[in-house]
């Protein structure tokens, strides 16, 4: 078991190194370099002045030594001009000669945000904290409820409780984040539409909303009436979808011949889908739902965005959108790790539910 | 509640009629059936696939699923009516009273439970006795059904278990509650044979021991025979003939159960002199059946006017004690003559050696470990195979699962290389060719008839197209028309009516599309035909008809057929050679008479035993096999059959245990591997006597 979990681990490990290297690859076309150049510098240099800057700032040298550095297992670029040297280390030292000869992520220097103008590390664990919250109450919220849809749903194939929950599992997973979010809000958090204006006519609530149309005020402290609707808008989506696979494989275990031998054995229909069913049902689902997670920071992006929650999903849509280099670097290596650990933890999930599975 | 009087019934099915409704329409399954099982007695359920014999099982247990309902009739347990029993009242019987054994062990035992939680939940529901309690029993029944370290086993999941054991567990669950009524739905089909003989015996002596009822559903006749007291015969729905097992085997009083006698392979049956007798036609759809009797048009005594004038109703025959037929003229019919003079033919000379195999072994390597990064181990799949095969010979090659002969098929087919040994096919080596560098003529001459014809075939492509597909590949004909033309021979050749070119797979019975897949292993002229068990997949009636079909096509032809089996009566019946393997080794090797007489291989002596057969006549002597068949990825040292072998003591010196025995020439052509001294082997008796009549 440990030593499956440590050749995993170096899998992840290989597999993150590639990705960020392509991330890295896209995010350093020369044509973004140009970009960030005339952000960072001025807007109205010439072609020349272009290239100068790229070469001062080290941009102009080989993708790989650069990938290196940011890894930080190639040592900083230096240049000494005119008595100061400048290097990718300088700026995080008092002075240029106590500077570290590596920076990297192995270091743990993520790089400076522009946009944000911080180091990246700090933004990335701020909003991380945020998101953490925003999945924590998600997770919470969608998996029991589609766990416990789909086996109502598969355990009497074909009866109307089967129907009823099928409908409702598609139709949540028929419709996009931003279209169940757009709907929520106007059915709960609009002043002028929804059920908001009635109720705040009959009295029934103080402000002019039932919910808060935004999520800013939930990180400083989260609430049922600030947070209820963005996690709703995520859960909604993964609930139908796990609830159809879990009714899936349900339904299927409910026709195999042990239930059949269960219930000639006198085991009450209760206890054959909680002692005999509940298990064998849930081994297909459960690598279902570790896929999802990764789905989830879509939705994040969106949801966050919607609501104006500060989160992981916000922050790369900023970080894409002001052509943030080390941000967007630092938040594809974060979404590589995530996906990657869920794939761990569904394969080890797996052979705890499965006992035809050992690992060697 | 009146206590039930146990003299009466145990289990009283009276005019039981079940039907299922689907959304076309209502098919009946059941029709006025009528059976009682006395306490201890053992009835034998008998009948083809589909005839209903499960479906009434079913019924007692009262678990037809949402579309089967029983329609007519009652069944009564104990004098308690189940069919008006509510759910919380079958919960209570189900289990307790009444326990099942099922056809897949594997697949009724739930995979992600321990074996132990499994057993003792029984108890543990049906008389609330604490864990600790139910554990207790159900170490003590596992005991008693005889496997060994219970503790080990009642800690263990199902799949680390063999099928042999997985069965036993069942046995052992549905035991837990010592229940009066056990219904065994085929348990035994999914079992080698050996392994059958030993759960076989098991069944017999727990029912003895704890008084159970039983009601022993089968397709093979021999093991009713076996097990049973009385027999209850059914077709399509209907019991046909109900009675004492000496009864019903000596004098049958139906015509149904008659043909499916004459058509079973019994010892004294022989291809040339005395062949088997099929029942022509074929079983009726539930939705087709004929009026009156329904076996009518498949019937020698049918007599328009009378059999098919209205349903017939069950009679007893005079003179003898519950012994029932479903027949208007069972009085009128001489039972006792015999069957129509059927053709005899010549046995056909066998002519030049076609295939010769030296020394050929095939081993795999097996890496464990989920990413191959375990020890490799070595399958030896076949050991040192040598023989050869004469044209218009068939030679059976005999042996259980895991024993090679698959493997060797493989082989041969060149769907995997050889890894040593030659595979000489007219003096040609072709073990080293796989299948897509052969040519045109060595594909076709070296065919394949499988064992299950409902996977072989295309479900998309017509039979026609299918044949003439194969024409195509074997380059067989000049012009489509040609080929058009020889695809309606080939169906002649298999007896199939020619408009079933235009049929699709689906539209055809099980004997019929095996009848194509004969047509197209033979659609290239081919010299060798593997047979890989071709009938076992079928129905008893329709065994005996594709089984004449494969020999008469032979005899044409003048094909080797390398007939593949587990089933000793059907080899013996067809075959001229026979080979007997066990773990990879070829153990017995001789002709039919020679292997089926003694001096045997202790192996081959042990399997002959196995083999259930019906007949009363036959006297056997009963050699149960300890244990299951090693795994060929750890074979035991020495002699491969060591493990299990009655006879090892015989041999001095430990010989068994370090050497795998040199193949021994006992007469001209009779080989086996074996240590035992001659005069051992001089000692052997037969294990098959067949009474003076």
């Amino acid at each position: 078991m440990i030593g499956f979990v440590l050749r995993r681990t170096g899998v992840i490990a290989l597999t993150a190194l590639c990705l960020t290297f392509i991330v890295f690859v896209l995010t350093n076309l020369q044509p973004n370099l140009e970009k960030l150049a005339r952000t960072e510098a001025s807007s109205r240099m010439s072609e020349a002045e272009v290239a100068a800057w790229i070469e001062r700032n080290g941009y102009a040298r080989p993708m790989p030594v650069r990938y290196g550095e940011w890894l930080g297992v190639v040592p900083g670029w230096t240049r000494a001009e005119g008595g100061t040297v400048t290097g990718r280390c300088t700026g995080r030292a008092p002075a240029p000669a106590e500077a570290p000869r590596f920076c990297g992520l192995l270091q743990g220097d993520w790089g400076y945000s522009t946009v944000f103008k911080l180091p990246v590390a700090a933004v990335v664990s701020r909003s991380l904290g945020h998101t953490g919250w925003l999945m924590l109450w998600v997770v919470i919220v969608m998996i029991p409820t589609s766990l416990v849809l789909g086996v109502l749903a598969g355990m009497r194939e074909g009866s109307p409780t089967d129907r009823t929950l099928s409908t409702v599992a598609i139709v949540t997973t028929a419709t996009p984040e931003y279209v169940s979010g757009v709907i929520l809000i106007v059915l709960f958090a609009s002043a002028t539409s929804g059920l908001s204006p009635l109720l705040a006519e009959w009295g029934w609530i103080s402000g002019r909303t039932l919910f808060n149309g935004t999520a800013t005020a939930a990180m400083e402290g989260i609430t049922f009436w600030n947070f209820a609707l963005p996690v709703l808008t995520i859960a909604l989506y993964g609930t139908g979808y796990i609830a159809r696979m879990t009714r899936a494989s349900m339904t299927e275990v409910m026709t195999a011949q042990y239930i059949r031998t269960a219930r000639l054995k006198g085991v009450s229909f209760p206890q054959v889908v909680m002692r005999h069913a509940l298990r064998n049902a849930l081994i297909a689902p459960f690598t279902v739902i570790m896929l999802q997670f990764p789905w989830l920071l879509n939705g994040v992006v969106i949801v966050e965005t919607l609501f104006n929650y500060k989160g992981f999903g916000w922050t790369l849509v900023q970080a894409a959108g002001n052509n943030d280099i080390e941000l967007l670097l630092a938040c594809s290596v974060v979404a590589v790790v995530v996906v990657l650990a869920t794939q761990l933890i569904s394969d080890i999930g797996y052979v705890l539910l499965n006992p035809r599975i050992r690992l060697a | 509640m009146t206590p039930w009087d146990p003299s009466q019934p145990i289990l009283e099915i009276e005019n039981l009629s079940i039907s299922f409704f689907t959304r076309l329409r209502e098919i009946p399954a059941v029709m006025d059936f009528s059976c009682n099982v006395m306490p201890g007695e053992a009835m034998g359920l008998v009948g083809e696939s589909g005839c209903g014999k499960s479906t009434v099982a079913l019924a007692v247990m009262r678990d037809l699923g949402r579309t089967g309902r029983i329609t007519a009739g009652r069944i009564r347990f104990k004098g308690r009516d189940l069919v008006a029993m509510t759910d919380d009242e079958l919960r209570h019987i189900r289990g307790s009273e009444i326990a099942m054994i099922y056809q897949e062990p594997m697949a009724s035992l739930n995979p992600a439970m321990k074996v132990g939680a499994q057993l003792a939940e029984v108890p543990m529901i049906h008389e609330g006795i604490p864990r600790r309690a139910a554990w207790a029993r159900a170490r003590q029944i596992v005991a008693d059904v005889r496997l060994p370290d219970p503790d080990r086993i009642l800690q263990a999941y199902p799949h680390q278990l063999s099928g042999g054991q997985q069965q036993r567990i069942v046995i052992a669950m549905a035991l837990m509650s010592k229940p009066a009524l056990l219904i065994l739905d085929e348990p035994t089909t999914a079992l080698d044979v050996t392994v059958e003989a030993g759960i076989v015996d098991l069944v017999k002596a727990l029912g003895a021991k704890y008084g159970t009822s039983m009601l022993f559903i089968s397709h093979n006749l021999g093991l009713v025979l076996d097990v049973c007291d009385r027999i209850t015969v059914m077709y399509s729905g209907e019991a046909v003939e109900t009675g004492a097992v000496a009864d019903v085997f000596d004098r049958m009083r139906h015509p149904y159960t008659q043909a499916l006698f004459r058509s079973i392979p019994l010892p004294g049956a022989d291809k040339t002199t005395r062949p088997l007798v099929a029942i022509p036609g074929n079983f009726p759809l539930p939705h087709e059946r004929p009026p009156g009797c329904n076996f009518g048009p498949r019937c020698d005594y049918f007599v328009k006017g009378r059999c098919d004038a209205a349903d017939v109703p069950m009679v007893p025959v005079p003179g003898d004690v519950r012994h029932e037929t479903r027949c208007i003229r069972s009085a009128e019919i001489d039972w006792a003559a015999p069957p129509k003079a059927a053709k005899q033919a010549e046995r056909t000379p066998v002519g030049d050696v076609v295939l010769r195999m030296e020394d050929l072994r095939k081993y795999y390597a097996v890496t464990k470990g989920l990413f191959g990064t375990g020890p490799t181990r070595v399958v030896k799949a076949n050991e040192t195979l040598s023989f050869e095969a004469r044209e218009g010979e068939t030679l059976a090659i005999v042996g259980e699962s895991g024993c090679g002969k698959s493997t060797f098929a493989k082989v041969l087919m060149g769907l995997e290389t050889a890894t040593a040994g030659r595979i000489l096919l007219y003096n040609q080596d072709i073990q080293d060719t796989p299948i897509e560098k052969r040519d045109t003529d060595t594909v076709s001459s070296v065919q394949m008839v499988f064992q299950n014809p409902f996977d072989t075939l295309n479900p998309s492509m017509t039979v026609g197209r299918q044949i003439i597909r194969a024409l195509e590949i074997f380059g067989e004909g000049r012009s489509d028309a040609d080929r058009e033309a020889r695809m309606l021979e080939l169906l002649d050749l298999v007896k199939l009516p020619r408009e079933f070119a235009g049929r699709m797979p689906r539209q055809l019975s099980g004997g019929q599309k095996q009848r194509v897949g004969i047509a197209r292993a033979f659609a290239g002229g081919a010299k060798v035909v593997v047979a890989d068990e071709p009938v076992s997949a079928l129905d008893v009636s329709v065994q005996a008809a594709v089984t004449d079909l494969l020999m008469e096509i032979q005899r044409k032809n003048r094909t080797t057929l390398l007939f593949i089996s587990h089933d000793l009566s059907i080899v013996r019946y067809l075959s001229d050679r026979v080979m007997v393997m066990y773990l990879g080794h070829v153990v017995e090797l001789g002709t039919t008479d020679q292997v089926f007489s003694p001096p045997y291989h202790p192996y081959t002596e042990a399997l002959l035993s196995a083999v259930p057969i019906a007949d009363r006549k036959v006297q056997k002597k009963r050699i149960v096999l300890d244990g299951d068949i090693p795994s060929a990825m750890n074979p035991p040292p020495g002699c491969p059959f060591q493990t299990r072998c009655r006879w090892k003591s015989e041999v001095p010196g430990g010989l068994c245990d370090r050497e795998v025995p040199p193949a021994r020439t006992l007469a001209a052509g009779h080989q086996i591997k074996c240590h035992l001294p001659d005069a051992v082997l001089a000692r052997m008796e037969p294990v098959i006597r067949i009474a003076a009549e």
